[in-house]
């Protein structure tokens, strides 16, 4: 049983950048660095019951979509040479990546039940086909082995899994939204995992008084009488639900005009970006948050408020600048939209 | 006289202190959670004697030790019982079997940050997930910790993601005998009792908003402490049998929960103007009627002021001290940073996935992945007579691979005597921040020596927070005589340090090598240089990479003579800027890089 999403206290980046995501997974994963206890995993594992149910081809492995033919696995391409595809209400899978799981789990390997009982040379999926069209959660991503985070590096870029072990050879479709959380004081992140984040968070501990007891008050609601709390929260909850999948379906159909990708790519240049990957998720978290809150067409506001999300981990990097990479664009965006 | 007793009787208070914290902690095991910081010693045993019969009789007791291993700890296969079987078993884990109990965490200090990771995740979900070996698992999993923290030096302490997550700190170092008076015998009856009653629901609203401003004066930032603290308070609370809270529970709590977390001293409680941070609450989350509000508002100020100098009190000493002298990173810095204990075994390290191979010559057995190695071919190999249900074969086995990596520590000795000071200070700044920029790539820490006068002074204990080291060599003055001796004998003993927490230490020293200070702090020449030379052989006598910068105009073979005695690579710069000593310095890094041990 997990906190309710709408009950989370602040931490308004934390949210937007999750919502945003979930309305458009294509953005590419959202990372979440910041200190003890303000609550990082709790807004992921919040989210995962926010999220709308999803259609899904009925006993795939891999949770296919059926009108994806493009996209469908083996097992279902097989079905569907055989008849249509039925298809099920299924939830949106937030797989949880425990830390200490093997490489077996999380690719996939021979089942060894029937392997040593059968002789039967079976595949038996992992946690990322289970996390296929979902959301794949790591917490302290920072603390992961190297090897695990190349594993995943590379099936989140071109989603699909590919494996080749144990005489086996399967490759199913494995795409899924990245989402890690760390504290920075464990350990920096490679620059090449950061890059695949579309989204960076830089979460820190609330000052004010009224909010930290707010964020103190829940938490002891919710941990004395879970059942009681999610009631009271259902409405809302429900609300969002609501609002996330209204936005999901008008993504398409919110426009982005010229002016703001001119000022998006003006804002990229001003700040120095490397490549143009900076560029593109910044127009497209600006689309998803456009369609969030029901806009038909892109503006500069919602450039403004993805900014710092959308690049701060795209800048080069000087680790002798003093100012954090949120000031600067902040300034950035100051000197090029004015107040 | 007075003060033998003032001593005594502090103790005292100590040792009682621990008593109840061990009665709070028996009562709500995984609500709260206790780090004990004390050597192996009869304080401790005595401690851990005592809530051992606080404990409810049926909660589990398991003890981890430090290098448990993955599968232990969260599960995995059965060896014995899969090659028996024919089939996969699972094996259950440390923490699976822990449910509703106590786990005791053996030297916490040493433990590494993945392994605390572990450990907290259970915590903070109260699910135990494991995908391990074919095995996929997740059960509801509660737990206390008691972790035993025998670190010995300030900065020797467990992960802070785990000090994070368990309320009780408590510091029982060097209680001496007199002091353990064997707790009252009511404590137990206390404890059956308030566990028999039903725990109290109360939405203690005005407790919360206390502990959190208690917290926010002390400067504690999670959200975590005064959550924590809320637990403790409702422990003590039914210790002494009451339904609600009262002050004394509240004042308990932040002594015991928030005090040891204190990174800032609170502002004076008698300051005639109330701090702004009180104001906001009084004005956004306190709606009593006008009339009565400022009367409330009193009352609730005074009750602050009292529990948090009660609090206060509780601030450890050393602490106290720290943040007096404005050094307020001390606690909030202490731990970060730090990881990792000597890795010199070929058996450690991060696994880096199997290959095939003999596990002979120390290599570990993969033994999921040499089971799956096998499995095809059961059916081919058929069954033996030997009764064995799986045939495993030597082309069958898999090994582990370890990828080592001992952290490296780059300590920076600079010279800032005047002789060195007027031309060649700057650039050998400049220099020590590019190598900076080099350490942060290659995620090394920093340390940072300066000697100049009288003596050698660490202006930065080994860090990785490179804004500070630039801050800090920025900050450096120059001028005076030049005390050689005792900056390498500072290096030396540093770079032993790091050497016996299992780290990589590399010495890079910029001087002139006009010694004029012998360790006395005396001048004269012949002194300061027969000083030097000792110096330098007792740092050669640790075998430790050590390159010498000779950063005068005019190399003279003093320093030459120097490197030679240290062992250190000479490396003359007469002309050079501060690229050029970057880039000599970088040749170094690079050959230890290549040394850099991958075991397969």
């Amino acid at each position: 049983m997990a906190f309710p999403f709408s009950a989370i206290v602040g931490q308004d980046e934390t949210r937007l950048a999750l919502l945003v995501a979930a309305v458009d997974p294509g953005i590419g994963g959202v990372l979440l660095f910041g200190d003890r206890g303000t609550g990082k995993s709790t807004a992921v594992r919040a989210l995962a019951q926010l999220l709308p149910p999803m259609r899904a081809v009925a006993k795939c492995r891999y949770g296919c979509d059926a009108k994806d033919t493009g996209r469908l696995c083996e097992d279902c391409r097989a079905r569907r040479r055989k008849g249509a595809l039925r298809s099920v209400q299924v939830p949106v899978p937030v797989v949880d990546l425990p830390l200490g799981a093997t490489e077996d789990r999380i690719v996939g390997a021979l089942d060894l039940e029937r392997a040593l009982a059968g002789g039967k040379k079976v595949f038996e999926p992992g946690l990322l086909a289970r996390a296929n069209r979902g959301f794949l959660y790591v917490d302290e991503v920072n603390l992961l082995e190297d090897h695990l985070v190349d594993l995943l590096l590379d099936v989140a870029a071109s989603g699909e899994n590919i494996v080749e072990r144990e005489g086996l050879s399967v490759r199913h479709p494995a795409r899924f939204v990245l989402i890690g959380s760390g504290n920075p004081e464990e350990g920096e992140l490679r620059p090449q995992l950061l890059d695949r984040f579309g989204l960076s968070v830089e979460i820190r501990t609330p000052e004010d008084l009224p909010t930290r007891v707010e964020v103190v008050r829940r938490r002891d609601e919710f941990e004395r009488a879970p059942r009681e709390f999610q009631a009271k929260w259902a409405a809302e909850e429900a609300r969002l639900r609501e609002q996330l999948a209204t936005a999901h379906a008008s993504l398409a159909q919110v426009s982005v005009p010229q002016s703001v990708l001119e000022a998006a790519a003006r804002l990229c240049m001003h700040l120095g970006t490397d490549g143009l990957r900076g560029e593109l998720t910044l127009v497209r978290v600006a689309r998803a948050l456009a369609a969030l809150e029901g806009t038909r067409a892109v503006d500069n506001s919602h450039l403004r408020r993805m900014a710092a999300p959308a690049l701060r981990h795209r800048l080069r990097r000087n680790p002798l600048e003093e100012a954090g990479s949120g000031t600067r664009i902040e300034r950035a965006l100051l000197e090029l939209f004015g107040p | 006289m007075a003060a033998v007793t003032a001593a005594a009787d502090e103790d005292a208070r100590r040792w009682h202190e621990a008593c109840v914290a061990a009665a709070l902690f028996a009562l709500d095991p995984a609500g709260t959670g206790v780090v004990l910081r004390a050597g192996a010693g009869p304080a401790r045993d005595a401690w851990l004697l005592l809530t051992e019969s606080l404990l409810p009789r049926a909660a589990p007791r398991r003890r981890i030790p430090l290098h448990v291993t993955d599968s232990r700890l969260l599960g995995g296969l059965d060896l014995a019982a899969t090659l028996r079987a024919g089939r996969p078993i699972a094996e259950r884990g440390i923490l699976a079997s822990a449910d509703g109990g106590v786990v005791l965490l053996a030297m916490a200090e040493r433990l590494s940050a993945a392994a605390a990771a572990r450990i907290t995740c259970v915590l903070d979900t109260g699910e135990l997930v494991v995908e391990r070996e074919g095995f996929a698992s997740r059960r509801a999993t509660r737990f206390g910790v008691i972790a035993l923290d025998e670190g010995a030096e300030a900065d020797e302490r467990p992960p802070a993601a785990l000090l994070e997550r368990l309320a009780l700190h408590l510091d029982i170092e060097a209680l001496p005998l007199a002091a353990l008076a064997a707790p009252s015998p009511l404590l137990k009856a206390q404890v059956e009792a308030a566990r028999a009653r039903a725990r109290h629901s109360a939405a203690d609203a005005a407790g919360i908003e206390l502990l959190c401003q208690v917290a926010l004066a002390l400067g504690i930032g999670s959200a975590r402490a005064p959550s924590l603290a809320l637990n403790v308070a409702r422990a003590a609370a039914a210790l002494q049998g009451r339904d609600r809270l009262a002050e004394e529970d509240l004042t308990c709590a932040a002594r015991l929960v928030l005090a040891p977390r204190a990174t800032r001293m609170p502002a004076p409680p008698q300051s005639p103007e109330a701090p702004p941070e009180r104001s906001e609450t009084q004005d956004s989350s306190q709606p009593a009627p006008p009339g009565e509000s400022s009367a409330a508002a009193a009352a609730a100020h005074a009750l602050e002021d009292r529990v948090l100098e009660a609090t206060t009190t509780a601030l450890p000493a050393g602490l106290l001290a720290a943040l007096k002298a404005g050094a307020a990173s001390v606690a909030a810095s202490a731990g970060a940073g730090r990881r990792g204990v000597a890795q010199r075994s070929r058996l450690r390290g991060r696994p880096l996935g199997a290959q095939p191979g003999d596990p002979a010559g120390g290599a570990r057995l993969n033994v999921i992945e040499t089971l799956r190695a096998a499995a095809p071919w059961q059916r081919l190999r058929g069954r033996r007579a030997s009764g064995a249900r799986v045939q495993v074969l030597r082309e069958d086995f898999r090994v582990t691979r370890f990828k080592e990596r001992t952290p490296t520590t780059t300590i920076f000795v600079v010279d800032a005597s005047g002789s060195s000071a007027l031309h060649r200070l700057g650039e050998a700044k400049g220099a020590v921040e590019l190598l900076l920029a080099d350490c942060y790539v290659r995620r090394d820490r920093v340390a940072l020596i300066a000697f100049r006068g009288r003596g050698a002074q660490l202006l930065l204990p080994p860090t990785r927070s490179l804004v500070r080291a630039k801050r800090s060599l920025a900050g450096l003055p120059g001028g005076g005589g030049t005390p050689l001796a005792s900056g390498i004998d500072a290096a030396r003993e540093l770079a032993d340090t790091l050497r016996r927490r299992g780290e990589t230490p590399v010495v890079v020293l910029l001087t002139d090598g006009q010694a004029n200070v012998a360790r006395n702090g005396q001048g004269g020449r012949a002194a300061a240089e027969a000083d030097a030379l000792q110096a330098a052989r007792l740092l050669r006598a640790l075998r430790t990479s050590v390159v010498l910068l000779d950063t005068a105009p005019q190399p003279l073979p003093r320093a030459a003579r120097i490197a030679l005695e240290m062992g250190a690579r000479y490396l003359p710069l007469p002309h050079a800027d501060a690229r050029t000593l970057a880039a000599a310095v970088r040749g170094l890094a690079g050959a230890r890089e290549a040394a850099a041990r991958e075991v397969s």
